[in-house]
């Protein structure tokens, strides 16, 4: 039986969980505040929310200082590759594992699990040694690499429990129905599976868009990302709150306008079997 | 046509074994029931004969032709799972027509086809909707109607009820029943309940631990059964099985009467119990008595019948009915 919520309890719900949201959101909302003001303002105290000189100049020094279009491509190539790579490899395997598993395939998921659990930074030296005498240092080649390798466990991990909720009977109804194994994946797996695959996807482009430890690591100039530019403006001549803050916002808008665009397909994917 | 014959089919999980060995004729057009308790084997019987397990050794034949190593989609068979397995990407319309697309029909025949078991389904109106916006009845419905387009040699039915609320249980076991005699197709269809089994089969297959206990007709099963497990399964309530002195006086060592076949008296009679409780379903009432040296007897009786608990009551077994079992559980 539903429970009876009275209208006082239903608008308490309401302004907390507006709080709440704004709260999270609002690290967010004041870099975007702060990248328009000028460096002075934005170190005032007490700080103005909205009531200040409004500015652009901000953005046109950061766009003048480092080429920013250069650093987007980067981060485009980077996180759509190694998406790409890591779901051609895990698909097959998240497949195998979760339509014919053997006794082991529980310990195999688990070893690849672990790999997350170490410190990326116990590995970075010999990372770095192998990318030093590859070549590979600050290429993109190099860094797509990494970040597969880094992000595989996830998605097998992610596509193996949406394949899970593909219940075994719909194929079998669909072998019942003369289906030949290239039809039966063409108009029956291939439309279940989708969903699933597509907000795997869209997790891990944003995960490989926002890693910063080996993207800080392993590229200079030629290579670096989004991450490396906003790095950029947080150290050498002290800190610039305003610039970073542009820097920051021009970094996080392209992921933030697909996060938009895809929330209804992430938020399916992240509760996908919860309801049937 | 559609004879099924298995010969000598058995069927191993690694080192278990599910079904030792099977011999059984599915003659054209008979509707079959397999039932038995869970875990008896009579779900994977049925995957064997749809092709969706292996034999382990023996062969399956359908109309005098091999199939043993034919996968499914060879096989000219239709199934209804317990799940109802319907494809939640299509519609009601694509759902039905998914079979006649795959064995490339031409698309207006299928659009035929579909119109017509829609209307015999009574799913015309929902042909545009998808599974998840249907009913479990509907949703019924429309696995049928998958299986129906096709024109199978035989249907098969893996527990195709037990989703579905009382109510509408019994008007689908009548609507799959009232299909049977339209269309005379073969029908095999798993049960663990014993009504259904019942009301639908022609022939009635009792399994257990992956033997076949009996073959026979509803009544055969119900007026003879072979042996005490069959005994104890067909026929609701279930026969009363007395052992011990109560079974001695008979030279067995095991009776069974039937609920139905105890008459009820306020004197004379074979044995004397107290009225435990009542349950009045209107046109019977049932009778839980524990008898003195027998044990608990369940008597059925007129829905007119006034009765107490505590009240004493003498019954008497009619003796044409009465069920003698050796030692070995086994019908003499």
């Amino acid at each position: 039986m539903a429970r009876a919520i009275s209208p006082r309890r239903k608008w308490t719900i309401t302004v907390v969980a507006w709080l709440l949201g704004l709260a999270l959101f609002f690290p967010i909302l004041w870099t975007v505040l702060t990248s328009f003001k000028t460096e002075g303002e934005a170190i005032a105290s007490p700080p103005s929310l909205i009531a200040f000189d409004w500015t652009l100049a901000n953005y046109f020094e950061v766009q003048a200082r480092s080429n920013y279009f250069k650093y987007v491509g980067n981060s485009i190539v980077i996180a759509l590759g190694s998406t790409l790579i890591g779901l051609l490899i895990a698909i097959p395997a998240a497949w195998a594992m979760a339509f014919s598993p053997t006794k082991r395939t529980k310990d195999v998921l688990m070893w690849m699990l672990s790999t997350k659990m170490l410190p990326p930074v116990g590995v970075l030296v010999p990372i770095y040694l192998i990318f030093r005498d590859t070549g590979l240092l600050d290429s993109r080649t190099g860094l797509i690499g990494v970040l597969t390798m880094i992000n595989l466990p996830i998605i097998v991990w992610m596509l193996y429990t949406y394949f899970r909720e593909i219940p075994g009977e719909i194929l079998e109804a669909a072998r019942m129905d003369g289906a030949s194994l290239a039809k039966e994946i063409v108009y029956v797996l291939t439309p279940m599976a989708l969903p699933g695959i597509a907000s795997t996807m869209l997790l891990n482009i944003i995960l490989a868009w926002n890693e910063a430890f080996w993207t800080l690591n392993l590229t200079a100039s030629n290579a670096a990302p989004l991450t490396a530019f906003i790095a950029a403006y947080s150290s050498p001549e002290g800190l610039f709150w305003a610039k970073l803050s542009a820097a920051s916002t021009l970094a996080i808008a392209p992921i933030l306008i697909m996060g938009w665009f895809s929330q209804r397909q992430l938020i399916r994917g992240l509760t996908f079997g919860a309801v049937k | 046509m559609g004879k099924i014959t298995l010969d000598k089919v058995s069927k191993s999980f690694g080192q278990t074994s599910v079904i030792p060995q099977i011999d059984l004729t599915i003659e054209d057009g008979e509707f079959v029931v397999f039932v038995g308790p869970s875990g008896c084997g009579k779900s994977t019987l049925l995957r064997l004969i749809a092709g969706l397990e292996d034999t382990t050794r023996g062969t399956i034949s359908i109309d005098g032709q091999d199939v043993t190593g034919a996968p499914p989609a060879k096989r000219g068979l239709s199934m209804v799972f317990q799940s109802y397995a319907l494809y939640p990407h299509m519609s009601v319309r694509q759902n039905i027509a998914f079979p006649l697309k795959m064995a490339n029909e031409d698309k207006a025949v299928i659009a035929k086809k579909v119109e017509e078991a829609a209307r015999i389904l009574n799913l015309t109106d929902y042909l545009e909707r998808r599974p998840g916006q249907l009913s479990g009845g509907q949703r019924q419905r429309v696995a049928i109607g998958r299986a129906i387009v096709r024109q199978p040699k035989a249907f098969l039915f893996d527990e195709p009820l037990s989703n579905l609320d009382a109510a509408l249980r019994g008007t689908m076991r009548l609507e799959i029943s009232e299909l049977h005699q339209s269309l005379g197709t073969t029908m095999v269809y798993v049960t663990h309940d014993q009504v259904e089994a019942m009301t639908m089969a022609d022939k009635i297959v009792v399994l257990q631990a992956g033997r076949v206990e009996q073959v026979g007709s509803p009544l055969e099963l119900y007026r003879s059964p072979r042996n005490l497990f069959v005994a104890g399964f067909i026929g609701a309530p279930k026969m009363n099985l007395i052992d011990g002195t109560g079974a001695r006086k008979h030279n067995a060592a095991t009776i069974g009467i039937r609920p139905e076949h105890i008459r009820l008296s306020s004197d004379g009679g074979e044995w004397t119990g107290k009225v435990g409780v009542t349950e009045h379903l209107g046109a019977d009432t049932l009778l839980h008595v524990a008898v003195d040296g027998v044990g608990q007897v369940t008597v059925r009786a007129d829905g007119e019948y006034q009765v107490r608990s505590g009240d004493t009551v003498r019954l008497t077994p009619d003796p044409d009915k009465l069920h003698r079992f050796n030692a070995d559980g086994e019908t003499f």
